[in-house]
């Protein structure tokens, strides 16, 4: 039976792991490369690593962070973060990359998605979605630019045009509760996984077992991404998938 | 040496890094007189069955099939596996090597496409390249389009309906899922084939 995956997500800056709260309030949290064996080893299933530096001097470590993490990983493994063009992305899939995720970029220049897809195949091309409710209610603006600027664009109307062009794999991030633990919003991620075709992987919000238990059964999610609640010591991914797997959640266990 | 086959589809990083780790002698090349003289083949594949076309034009097609004719062991990856078949409901027009019969087809449109995850196996007790992977055991896939259940099918696998995971006949080999993605127990069915 196919899993539902636990992916744990470091977010890097100047090659060192930081967490912030709905997208500020950065805490140092470790070693990327360190950190992505102990979370393959604790049975994530898949790794992320998402660049947020803000300026070229920290980015320019990038390769040589994706290189040390993905020398000791045999799972699949993500980039994400600053990947503008084509050739960003060879860059990072010749460090090592299996995946690479793309975000803003695509929103301004949806033919990337294709591009990069053509070279290394539709299941290498993940589009992130950062996402926020309208007025609170069930509708959602897809926002760029790690989360500062409000595209106009209906998320899921979004992520349907990513599919159609090669995308394959959407990354959704709930602005409202990234950082939060107070739950996935699984209002977006049904409404996005009922509109796709494609694996739909939730991140922003989860906390405890009782939250990924609803993404994966109310939302609809098919992986379940996290960060803070993994590095800071919440959540082993191991106890998670464990009692994950004692509620009935198909998952990779043992690993 | 073992000779992993680029053939300029996708990402083959993964794979011999893998093997590396394993402390195998690979060379990764697209150059038939290196295949002509391996001691195993893998052919990686991730991507566009039509890729395989490349194969063919430059003579590397040729080459497998002579090292296969030998009984040279050859493991085929993902739509390196689907490339044994004859051929794929994903580009008609591009023929596989036909070392196995049946054509690989695409999934039913009432489930998500493409199968991405860990699924689990069901295994044959018979297999060399599966020696010490229980029943049960996951592994991770990624892929649209999949192999039918033959004769050499060693492992099945599930999802909308079951296709094969793993073929093995002789000195042939076949996996769809990716070892070199699926953690300690991918990395065992690599050495499990380097050993062979």
């Amino acid at each position: 039976m196919l899993t539902k995956r636990i992916i744990a997500c470091l977010d890097v800056t100047g090659g060192r792991v930081v967490k912030g709260v709905q997208f500020e309030q950065l805490r140092d949290a470790g070693d990327p490369a360190e950190l992505a064996l102990a979370h393959s080893q604790a049975g994530a299933d898949e790794i992320v690593l998402l660049d947020i530096s803000a300026t070229h001097d920290k980015r320019a470590t990038l390769a040589d962070t994706v290189r040390r993490a993905a020398q000791q990983l045999f799972i699949p493994f993500t980039v994400g973060g600053g990947i503008r063009s084509l050739d960003d992305a060879i860059a990072v899939f010749e460090a090592g990359a299996d995946k690479i995720s793309i975000n803003s970029a695509a929103l301004a220049n949806p033919s990337l998605i294709a591009h990069i897809a053509e070279r290394y195949g539709s299941q290498a091309v993940i589009v992130a979605i950062d996402a926020k409710r309208i007025n609170g209610e069930a509708r959602f603006e897809a926002y760029a630019s790690g989360g500062r600027n409000a595209t106009g664009r209906d998320a899921v109307a979004w992520a349907r045009e990513a599919e159609e062009r090669g995308a394959g794999e959407i990354l959704l991030t709930s602005m409202d509760r990234d950082g939060t633990g107070a739950g996935f919003d699984c209002d977006l991620t049904c409404a996005c996984s009922d509109a796709l075709r494609i694996p739909v992987i939730a991140s922003g919000g989860g906390g405890d077992t009782q939250s990924f238990i609803d993404v994966f059964q109310r939302g609809k999610a098919d992986a379940a991404l996290a960060a803070s609640i993994f590095h800071f010591g919440l959540h082993s991914v191991a106890n998670l998938k464990q009692e994950l797997r004692g509620a009935g959640i198909p998952v990779r266990w043992p690993c | 040496m073992i000779a992993v086959v680029d053939y300029s589809a996708g990402n083959l990083a993964s794979v011999k890094k893998a093997l590396d780790h394993l402390c195998m002698d690979v060379i990764v090349t697209r150059d038939p007189a290196v295949v002509a003289r391996a001691e195993k083949i893998i052919l990686p594949g991730v991507g566009h069955f039509s890729a395989t076309a490349v194969l063919e034009q430059s003579g590397l097609r040729t080459a497998i099939q002579q090292k296969i004719e030998q009984g040279v062991p050859f493991l085929g990856v993902c739509v390196g596996m689907q490339w044994m078949f004859e051929s794929s409901a994903e580009a008609p027009v591009t023929p596989g090597l036909g070392l196995f019969a049946g054509a690989c087809g695409r999934f039913p449109d009432s489930i998500k496409s493409p199968h991405v995850g860990w699924n689990s196996l069901a295994c044959d007790d018979r297999s060399r390249l599966l020696r010490g992977i229980p029943s049960d055991s996951f592994f991770y896939f990624t892929h649209s389009y999949s192999a039918p259940v033959v004769e050499a099918t060693v492992a099945r696998c599930e999802y909308g309906r079951e296709f094969s995971a793993a073929v093995e006949q002789d000195n042939l080999f076949g996996v769809q899922f990716h070892p070199e993605k699926s953690g300690e127990l991918g990395l065992k069915v690599l050495k499990n084939f380097c050993d062979l």
